[in-house]
């Protein structure tokens, strides 16, 4: 099997700080791998340090068959990235902002304008290639970074949150780009996001990244296979009440396991529908009263629930990431 | 065509964009000097300055201390400008490229040279119209040489200063402690013998004051050092001073 990335027992430390904690995973040549993990959990660090942005602190990284740290030039030359923040100059127009790429790649200026006219054409931005990129909406900028990205046909192409602060249309959009270069090209691709819908949607395998390591790689059926059964979400006045009702229920033999995050119960069960009366009774009894309650199969969510122990969402919003991407669009 | 030779073209070639679609800061930037010189020359010119040669008008004294400091303002700015790039991200997308370090920088260079002189040339032209004389064309064309010295070496400070500074908040202190005592005691203003000793002294480990010194010599034919001297000095101190940058550079952070 040929690998495109292979990554073994990486770690990046900044002073005492562990953002990358030896992890460990392999490519495989024309496969869509996804990260999934909230934020700060150590994706864009490993992005950085495959494609030689930042020096590793340990560990093995081969992109393209080339070791990240000995040979950065050819690595570089092998690959594309899309960067999580803007990285587009936006005094210069689009066309510029692909052609001055093409000219650092090497390319010859007939296969330029031809590159540059083709990917223009996919990212559907033709007749928005003379204007200025401060002109250009989130998403325009986005479309044209991934064009970018591929003008040196990489044989592995990073994409670092492309989603991130656009509308669900373009989301989609630009999610299908993606799953049809694959197929075009045979193109290796790693993409990092903390929406698990996304991973669910696009990707072949996911690794769920937390605090630095990976928790569990596999393709999300499998993921969610591991989950066999249903899950019933109960959202609770109180993380107490969450707690009594998990210690109930556990006594009681009727789950397979149970999840809190926050004020939220998960019930992972065979079947919900013959558990789920059993389930309301156990709260009634418990004076425990239930402000709303579901049941589905589980999903990617679920799954990471499961190996993380909360919700990727309770982590969203906190950050100073988002607070810092607001000021940059700002600045602009 | 080589991917380094390229990288070196294409930043450059982005320097002169960005400096044509921005006719507000051209007009900023060449309006503060302009200015200086202008009040500087009407207020001064009726001054005798001691040292200063008799038959030499204050103008045409000014003049090449006025392009002295474009040029320190200009290629500082261009130097230091490395942060907005980090700050916005486009940086990244330069340094993962695959060439080397050292070709980002010297295109970086050759940019901020390129529209410092072109600021500066402005100016020039700005000055025979207020009364400067440029006397011959082999004088101005000794005197661009001394421009783009003084360029190479600013340039690099403000690569320097912007490979090792990791956020903006500073950049008005250097502005401020820096470019304007460098301006100040580079004899740009007035001949540096009517300066005290000690800060004399000072002006001569300034690299501006050679620059300066060189250009009056190309111009009026009255300067403190042996033009070839001046040349020598400001040549080697703007080598020594790339040099320095280019190692900077080499070691800079990529992101925030």
């Amino acid at each position: 099997m040929e690998y495109s990335i292979k990554v073994s027992n990486l770690v990046k430390k900044y002073g005492s700080f562990i953002a990358v904690d030896g992890i460990s995973f392999e490519v495989k040549k024309g496969e869509i791998f996804g990260f999934l993990g909230p934020n700060g959990a150590g994706k864009t660090t490993t992005v950085h340090t495959l494609t030689t942005i930042i020096e590793k602190t340990s560990g093995d990284a081969f992109v393209a068959g080339y070791d990240v740290s000995k040979y950065k030039e050819q690595v570089r030359d092998r690959i594309g990235i899309v960067f999580q923040d803007p990285s587009l100059d936006d005094r210069l127009t689009g066309y510029e902002n692909l052609d001055f790429h093409a000219m650092v790649y090497g390319l010859a200026k007939g296969e330029r304008e031809e590159r540059i006219s083709e990917l223009l054409d996919m990212v559907e931005l033709k007749d928005k290639a003379n204007l200025l990129i401060s002109k250009y909406s989130g998403g325009m900028r986005r479309r044209l970074e991934i064009a970018r990205g591929l003008l040196n046909r990489p044989e592995v192409l990073f994409l670092d949150e492309p989603t991130i602060g656009l509308d669900v249309q373009t989301r989609r959009h630009i999610l299908d780009y993606v799953k049809s270069l694959k197929e075009k090209y045979n193109m290796t691709v790693l993409i990092t996001t903390h929406y698990i819908e996304e991973a669910d949607y696009i990707c072949d395998r996911v690794a769920i990244i937390d605090k630095g390591k990976i928790v569990v790689c596999d393709t999300p059926k499998n993921l969610k296979k591991g989950l066999e059964g249903d899950v019933i979400i109960a959202k609770l006045h109180n993380k107490d009440n969450a707690m009594k009702l998990a210690n109930k229920i556990n006594k009681e033999h009727i789950a397979k396991s149970t999840k809190i995050s926050n004020n939220i119960l998960y019930t992972y069960v065979k079947d919900a529908s013959s558990i789920l009366p059993k389930f309301m009774n156990i709260a009634s009894k418990e004076g425990i009263s239930i402000e709303n309650i579901e049941m589905r199969n589980p999903s990617l969510e679920d799954v990471f629930i499961h190996y993380t122990g909360k919700s990727i969402r309770d982590e969203e919003g906190s950050g100073n990431e988002s607070m810092r991407e607001i000021v940059m669009r700002r600045m602009r | 065509m080589n991917k380094d030779i390229a990288a070196v073209y294409m930043l450059w070639l982005r320097a002169m964009k960005r400096f044509i679609r921005s006719p507000s800061q051209i007009i900023g930037s060449v309006a503060m000097p302009f200015l200086f010189l202008i009040f500087l020359s009407a207020g001064f010119s009726s001054v005798k300055f001691p040292g200063m040669p008799s038959n030499v008008n204050y103008i045409d004294f000014l003049v090449p201390g006025i392009l002295g400091m474009s040029m320190l303002f200009a290629a500082t700015t261009a130097g230091i400008s490395l942060l907005w790039d980090r700050q916005f991200g486009f940086l990244k997308e330069v340094m993962v490229a695959p060439v080397k370090r050292i070709s980002i920088m010297l295109g970086r260079t050759f940019g901020g040279i390129t529209t410092a002189f072109l600021q500066s040339v402005l100016l020039v032209i700005f000055a025979i119209f207020i009364g400067f004389h440029i006397g011959s064309i082999l004088s101005l064309l000794i005197a661009f040489g001394f421009m783009i010295l003084i360029g190479l070496a600013f340039v690099s400070i403000g690569l320097i200063i912007a490979s090792i500074m990791t956020d903006m908040q500073g950049f008005g202190l250097i502005l401020n402690l820096l470019i304007f005592p460098l301006f100040f005691l580079s004899g740009a203003i007035y001949p540096i013998n009517v300066l005290p000793n000690v800060v004399r002294y000072i002006t001569y480990i300034n690299p501006l004051t050679y620059g300066i010194d060189g250009m009056r010599g190309a111009f009026l034919h009255a300067s403190i050092f042996p033009i070839w001297f001046d040349a020598l000095v400001l040549g080697i101190v703007a080598l020594i001073l790339i040099s320095i940058g280019a190692l900077a550079f080499s070691k800079a952070k990529i992101t925030i």
